[in-house]
């Protein structure tokens, strides 16, 4: 894991006193709140439906034990028990007092974290895949590149400003889990026909009203080239993208206008100035960073358990993942309780797999796009153990990548923007697949919701997605079929109207029953979508409501 | 009718404007306001720096929140109706 030096320590700590002061000066009035809330937002500090919530940056969704300690500290001493892991592998307190922020911050940063650039119109927090520097179908470890994005991207003057919010993500692994199609811009480590080491980069992903995957731009950049090549997007960005109307901001927009062809050629010429510059990375800078990545060495190889209690033979059928390691095993944190509210820890379950971390997980804990955690090492000799403490703390459900592991935005029960409520339907949901023997049976297949066109739930990249809208003052939900966030990612596509919230979960139920009578063998839920069509689960999404 | 709300500076929780130019939490003792004279009362309110953040005026029908945004501004009033607030309980 990366450590932050003096420089890191001194420029987090200057940030906070400088937003000390623009507090203390908005509460005696010196600041209005437009003068304010640029400032406040520079910072993660939100004003939502009920109170202020503060994003707190978790860069590539990587913690230390101290500093999950640290978030369940915060969870009970400012807010109000718990916490919320988000799709950008985030956390958000929806509870906090604006003027307990600063010592908030002061918290965070006695263990290396911050809220810079958690929000605002500026490169956000790297996007990576959770299993990094573990997973078995692992090319090159992401984290260091991530950390070098971070690094350079980290109040970059020429890049705080932008049109609009940019997203980046890379990843380093055969399964894309970073999502890099549905991001401004992805990284995927390629290994060219010489056997050298770079990157593809697709430009123009993203969600939200007008969903795009993005598009390959350059199929090879060599590592050393990497901050140059991203400098010549951002700039041709900043100068071209659209900053007259909100909602054609995004680089996914210009890249439409411009065509992908275009787009690159300028970039080309763009890099083609400053390739040579100073943006080079020396090879002595990637050995640096990366010397603070490793994976844990182990002298003494067990397999898997194969015996134990059923429950926990059906947690690790779920939840466990392959290591790159013999003797080491991932293993997914389920945040989906059924009938529970996605992404939520309490304090008290922070406290525990801060202290799984510690003594199990060789300081390293992960935050998923999912809204999971994973411990990324654990000895298979040691996945007993943490079971049973997850058992305990109620985190053992056996449901990672299931119908049941519901990513869902915060939605109108919190978030100033949604038009829909999204927690209540997605416990629904949760709960009546549960029920109906459907989230073990039906297998893989994601569930997705977003309580607006924001698409903060990602809902467009669900095999099953569900879009809250409002009409007329009523809650509506959109049903969306056929999307994935992997490397065969695609937009799911809307079916038919609106239900009602209390159809949801009956509609979705009929959708993955007909899908089991209709599938060929163990084909994928989304494998016998594509085959057949959306339009052959319209009848089960709609036949019973007709009755 | 009309009734002005905001949230409250230092910590955010919603308020409504009260008939003496206070804020208050509860929805009770807000003031409601006829269509005609809403528009001036949350110009003062703009107006004034306090305790109240980015007022405006939302409907109110019966005691309650009303029009349109009335789910937006019961949920407002009386909290999240589901999730991790409600299992453990608000402070």
């Amino acid at each position: 894991m990366y450590r932050y030096d003096d420089f890191d320590a001194r420029l987090v700590r200057e940030r906070i006193a400088e937003f000390r002061d623009q507090v203390e000066r908005r509460i005696d009035g010196r600041l209005t709140e437009d003068q304010f809330k640029p400032l406040r937002l520079m910072n993660g500090v939100y004003l939502q439906l009920h109170a202020y919530m503060l994003r707190v940056a978790i860069p590539y969704g990587a913690l230390r034990a101290e500093q999950m300690r640290m978030l369940a500290t915060i969870s009970g001493k400012y807010d109000r028990g718990y916490g919320h892991f988000t799709t950008r592998q985030n956390i958000q307190y929806n509870w906090p007092s604006l003027v307990d922020i600063p010592d908030i911050l002061e918290e965070l940063a006695s263990v290396e974290m911050h809220a810079i650039q958690t929000s605002g119109n500026c490169i956000r927090n790297v996007t990576a895949d959770p299993f990094a520097g573990a997973a078995a179908d692992e090319l090159e470890d992401s984290r260091p590149w991530a950390e070098i994005i971070r690094q350079w991207s980290t109040l970059h003057p020429e890049f705080t400003f932008l049109p609009r919010k940019f997203k980046i993500a890379i990843n380093g692994a055969a399964e894309d889990r970073a999502g890099i199609r549905v991001h401004d811009i992805g990284l995927q480590i390629v290994e060219n026909e010489a056997g050298a080491r770079g990157f593809e980069v697709w430009v123009g992903g993203g969600q939200g009203r007008t969903p795009r995957l993005a598009r390959l731009v350059k199929d090879f950049v060599e590592p050393r080239d990497l901050l140059s090549y991203l400098t010549a997007i951002l700039r041709v960005y900043n100068q071209h993208g659209r900053r007259d109307n909100l909602y054609k901001a995004r680089i996914k927009i210009l890249v439409d206008a411009l065509g992908v062809e275009a787009f690159a050629a300028e970039v080309d010429e763009e890099w083609s100035y400053i390739r040579d510059g100073e943006l080079r990375l020396p090879q002595s800078e990637i050995l640096r960073i990366r010397s603070f990545f490793s994976t844990p060495s182990i002298t003494e190889a067990s397999p898997v358990p194969e015996a134990g209690p059923a429950a926990f033979r059906h947690w690790l059928k779920h939840n466990h993942r392959d290591h790159q390691t013999a003797g080491l095993s991932s293993v997914v944190i389920s945040l989906k309780p059924i009938g529970g509210t996605p992404g939520d820890a309490t304090t008290g379950q922070m406290q525990v797999v801060a202290d799984l971390t510690e003594h199990y997980g060789f300081d390293e804990v992960r935050v998923t796009p999912d809204q999971n955690l994973v411990l990324p090492h654990v000895r298979n000799e040691d996945l007993f153990a943490v079971w049973t403490a997850l058992v305990d703390a109620k985190l053992a459900t056996a449901n990672a990548g299931l119908a049941t592991d519901i990513v869902a935005c915060p939605g109108l029960d919190y978030c100033n923007l949604a038009n829909a409520r999204s927690i209540p339907v997605s416990q629904a949901i949760s709960s009546t697949l549960e029920a109906e023997g459907l989230s073990e049976a039906a297998g893989d297949v994601t569930i997705k919701i977003s309580g607006c066109i924001n698409a903060c739930g990602h809902h467009h990249v669900a095999a099953i997605g569900v879009l809250g809208v409002d009409k007329r003052g009523e809650e509506f939900y959109q049903i969306t079929l056929g999307g994935a966030f992997g490397a065969d990612a695609s937009i799911g596509e809307i079916v038919g109207k609106g239900l009602a919230a209390e159809d949801v979960p009956g509609a979705i139920a009929r959708i993955l029953k007909s899908y089991l009578a209709q599938r060929l063998g163990d084909e994928r839920f989304i494998d016998t979508l594509r085959r057949l069509g959306s339009d052959a689960f319209k009848e089960a999404i709609y036949a019973d409501l007709a009755a | 009718m009309k009734i002005i709300t905001a949230n409250r500076l230092t910590d955010g929780r919603v308020i409504y404007r009260t008939s003496d130019g206070q804020w208050t939490p509860s929805l009770a003792e807000a003031q409601p306001l006829d269509n005609d004279e809403a528009d001036n009362a949350l110009a003062i309110a703009e107006g004034e720096f306090g305790i109240a953040v980015g007022p405006y005026l939302i409907d109110y029908t019966e005691g309650e929140p009303g029009g349109q945004k009335w789910r937006r501004e019961g949920i407002r009033l009386a909290g999240p109706t589901a999730g991790t607030t409600r299992t453990l309980g608000a402070a």
